[in-house]
């Protein structure tokens, strides 16, 4: 079996007397659709969080690629390809949407310590920006501000930031939050057009979408991985239906 | 402006006050009135509007950061003093020529920019509002200890810049027509800067830092960059201030000069860099003209600005857009 | 450097200390609760000294001039609140700061206008106008201890207020979440007057209290007011205890530091560069001190709002 592209071991975090994430392992192999999913306060978000690099782990070990990134900075790990999506949309409302996701390319694309030269018109940007806007079908909406999306438009245009990035590992906190059966199927086949090219961890509480999408399945309950496998051994193991899937499966 | 997308899906529209027209009547109207004031009180009226765009220049540079970073300064006076004092205190010991004075401004603000920079960029909101007016404070009081340059009372500059051997500054027409060139070099590059790939950047950073992070950029760098291009520019306005007064005092650093900056930042209309340069001159105008009327001119001026501040939003250039709008109907 | 020359400025900063608290409490709250950026408060606290000069001049007597001027401050006070700040809770801090920039270019001119530009002077009470021998070879003014005193009494009763009693708790509530405040129901625009209010009022009492041994003249608030930001700024935004150590801690690092700057060089370097940079150090102390403190912590010691 390949090296893992992302290791979580041991990881730990409380917020006053509350064990947000207790002791969690986890592992990412190449090229899987990796589902994190629980009930509400689970710390499903704190677990991403402490991913990216938002919030520092009290104990355990974070390794990406091979490499330790327990301590490092959330824009180093950007730059190594650790890409994520936000579950509250986080965007740049007075940027157009193009710009939104030109600026997720131009990260990786030289330098931008450029100081002339107008960036909105570079081609090399803009190209592959469009590439990736055209993967989530916000092509034709290019030129509008990014507050003036539906809430849909701007979930789709939080993966297309994501994308741009040529991501080593993507990480997407609830995508589908908040969207509509259309937008919802439409994303599902986003993201199952992607899949295979990089591995993602999906954080998701629509099931009919995990378990379209999902390759393997944890489950995080209180902050503990409940159980962790394939979706048919999740769906059967009588633990989570106990804890979870009983109320989430109508 | 590059990063305002209008709706309809269309090609973003560029009204009047937005796009280069403005500036280019600006421009062309500080480069004829030494021709038009031969007539009048040249005299006075180029030193009056030399001051003008050399406050302009500053007040330019400050808008980079309130206008495209929500970085508010208030201690940004301090680089004209230490521009000022630059000529100043070498010209103390002899030493006039703009070869080796304008370096020694530009260096001086860029290395106290860098260093207060790292420390200001630490916090936010009204925290850093407080530290950039703590370390304006403390090159005040610097100011007033220097007691071989003057300490409080001041430093005459007896002499202004040559530049190697050029007496450029020499005449006032010759000083104001220098000003205008740093003016329109100062205007340009800060349009550069803004719509530049660093720019784009730092100006997304004032959006959404966070999601600048998780995109790859370490903001911290980018806003520490543009803190020094800014304390530069504004030093570049001290040079100029003191080679057009001939004077050079703590005065110029004190935290007031700092909020008057503000003032005409805001008052001209914040992220609009033509803003910039129009309120510097209505602040100063209006100043001027004020104080001719009588000598207690700041108990109008005040309520001026409550006024400008609960009803002008978005300051003249916000106000002339709103017109321009009801105008087209 | 004798023991008496350090027992005396010890006392010193802790009076100045004790005026800085009175001045930054009412800032830090107005600042903490409301988000808004007074610059305007230093002119409250000159008005105070100015209305209790005038009012002395008409009743002759200290208390009654106490007591009309800080009447007479926190009306003026609430007026400024109706006419001006409440319009600009809702505002960026940027048009905050104009405002209220252009306020105090307004009651500078305007104190000059109807008192003159010249200092002003306000006798203190006769019974507290003389010395008092704290020990053998120190003598002390009455009137700084009454200050000290009555600083530490506000302190007490500021304490009392805001962890005792109902107001008090919203008022802690709101500087750590108005809008949560505002959501649950209280009337947050009677608690922002309340706050602003009382804030004017300490500003204004600091400025009766500190008349009769400083001068009243047009602009003596700018130079408190920048310290009482610096206080409230290490203090921690929206937190009285904050404010009330880092007052004190200013007030003796900024008092002693002029004192004994120059001493404490010259065991470092010579007299006569000691003397120079001295002076220039010791101005510039309490901003180090500021400096060091928000690279540290980016928020203050105490922060209502919790550490980010």
């Amino acid at each position: 079996m390949a090296d893992p592209v992302l290791r979580i071991e041991n990881l730990s975090k409380k917020f006053g007397g509350l064990r947000v994430t207790d002791d969690v392992t986890l592992e990412v192999r190449p090229g899987e659709l990796h589902a994190v999913i629980g009930p509400n306060g689970a710390g499903k978000t704190t677990l991403i969080n402490q991913v990216s690099g938002l919030l520092a782990p009290d104990a355990g070990r974070i390794a990406f690629a091979g490499e330790d990134i327990t301590r490092l900075p959330v824009h180093v790990r950007a730059e190594r390809g650790l890409s994520r999506s936000f579950q509250i949309t986080s965007i740049l409302p007075r940027f157009s949407v193009l710009e939104n996701v030109a600026l997720a390319v131009q990260a990786r694309h030289g330098s931008s310590f450029r100081f002339f030269g107008t960036a909105a018109d570079e081609s090399e940007l803009n190209e592959p920006a469009l590439a990736a806007l055209t993967q989530v079908g916000l092509a034709d909406h290019a030129e509008v501000a990014a507050a003036e999306l539906s809430h849909g438009e701007k979930r789709a245009l939080e993966l297309a930031i994501a994308l741009a990035m040529e991501p080593k590992l993507l990480l997407l906190d609830e995508p589908m939050a908040g969207t509509g059966r259309d937008e919802t199927d439409r994303l599902v086949a986003v993201l199952r057009s992607l899949k295979g090219r990089f591995p993602m961890v999906l954080v998701e509480h629509d099931m009919t979408a995990v378990f379209a999408l999902a390759d393997r399945i944890s489950v995080l309950i209180y902050g503990r991985i409940l159980a962790s496998g394939t979706p048919d051994e999740v769906r059967a193991d009588p633990q989570v239906v106990a804890a979870y899937l009983g109320d989430e499966m109508e | 402006m590059a990063d305002v997308a209008l709706p309809s899906g269309g090609a973003v529209r560029r009204s009047l006050l937005a796009g280069n027209a403005l500036p280019l009547v600006i421009f062309i109207a500080f480069a004829l009135l030494p021709l038009i004031a031969a007539f009048k009180a040249e005299a006075y009226v180029l030193s009056l509007v030399t001051r003008v765009m050399i406050f302009a220049i500053a007040a330019l540079s400050l808008d980079l950061l309130i206008g495209y970073g929500a970085l508010i300064s208030f201690g940004h006076a301090a680089f004209i003093g230490l521009g000022a004092y630059a000529v100043g205190i070498l010209g103390a010991h002899g030493v006039h020529d703009a070869l080796i004075s304008l370096p020694v401004a530009l260096a001086v603000s860029a290395l106290f920019a860098w260093t207060t920079g790292i420390v200001c960029l630490r916090t936010k909101g009204v925290y850093f509002i407080m530290i950039t007016l703590a370390f304006g404070q403390m090159v005040f009081f610097i100011g007033t200890s220097l007691a071989p340059y003057g300490g409080d009372d001041g430093l005459t500059i007896r002499m202004r810049s040559t530049l190697a051997g050029l007496p450029i500054f020499a005449s006032d027409r010759a000083l104001y027509y220098v000003c205008l060139a740093c003016l329109l070099g100062a205007y340009l590059l800060c349009r550069a800067l803004i719509a530049s790939r660093f720019g784009r950047v730092y100006r997304g950073a004032r959006e959404n830092a966070l999601r600048m992070g998780t995109i790859g950029f370490e903001v911290y760098r980018f806003q520490l960059v543009m803190y020094v291009i800014a304390g530069m520019l504004a030093g570049l306005a001290g040079f100029l201030l003191g080679n057009a007064t001939d004077f050079v005092s703590p005065a110029y650093m004190a935290w007031q000069r700092s909020g008057d900056l503000l003032i005409m930042v805001i008052l001209g209309g914040i992220g609009t860099l033509n803003g910039a340069i129009i309120g510097a001159a209505a602040f100063l105008l209006t100043e001027e003209w004020l104080s001719g009327l009588t000598e207690h001119w700041k108990v109008i001026f005040g309520p001026l600005l409550v006024l400008v501040a609960v009803f002008a939003r978005g300051g003249l250039i916000g106000v002339a857009a709103r017109l321009q709008g009801m105008l087209r109907g | 450097m004798s023991l008496t020359l350090f027992i005396v400025q010890t006392l010193n900063g802790l009076q100045l200390g004790v005026l800085l608290f009175l001045i930054a409490a009412g800032l830090t709250l107005v600042f903490g609760v409301m988000d808004f950026i007074n610059l305007a408060h230093g002119v409250q606290y000159m008005l105070g000294a100015y209305l209790a000069v005038m009012f002395y001049g008409l009743t002759g007597n200290f208390l009654f001039a106490l007591i009309l001027a800080l009447g007479a401050a926190l009306a003026f006070g609430l007026i400024l609140e109706f006419a001006v700040f409440r319009h600009l809770y809702d505002r960026d801090h940027l048009d905050q700061v104009i405002a209220t920039f252009g306020i105090i270019l307004f009651l500078n001119q305007g104190v000059k206008l109807l008192w003159g530009a010249s200092p002003l002077s306000l006798p203190m009470p006769e019974i507290f106008s003389g010395s008092v021998v704290l020990m053998p070879g120190i003598l002390y003014p009455v009137w700084r201890l009454v200050i000290i005193g009555s600083g530490l009494a506000v302190a007490l009763i500021l304490y009392l207020l805001v962890g005792h009693t109902r107001v008090g708790m919203l008022v802690r509530a709101g500087a750590t979440n108005a809008p949560m405040v505002s959501a649950l129901g209280v009337n947050i625009r009677r608690l922002f007057m309340i706050v602003f209010g009382f804030g004017t009022m300490l500003a204004g009492f600091a400025g009766i209290m500190i008349a009769p041994i400083l001068s009243v003249e047009p602009g003596m608030g700018d130079t408190i007011l920048i310290l009482a930001f610096v206080v409230i700024v290490i203090g921690g935004i929206g937190s009285i205890r904050g404010a009330f150590l880092a007052a004190l801690i200013i007030g003796l690092v900024d008092t002693l530091g002029r004192s004994f700057a120059v001493d404490i060089l010259r065991l470092f370097m010579a007299p006569s560069p000691a003397r120079t940079v001295g002076p220039a150090i010791a101005s510039m102390l309490i901003y180090l001190l500021m400096a060091v403190v928000l690279y540290l912590r980016p928020a203050g010691l105490f922060p209502a709002k919790g550490r980010a």
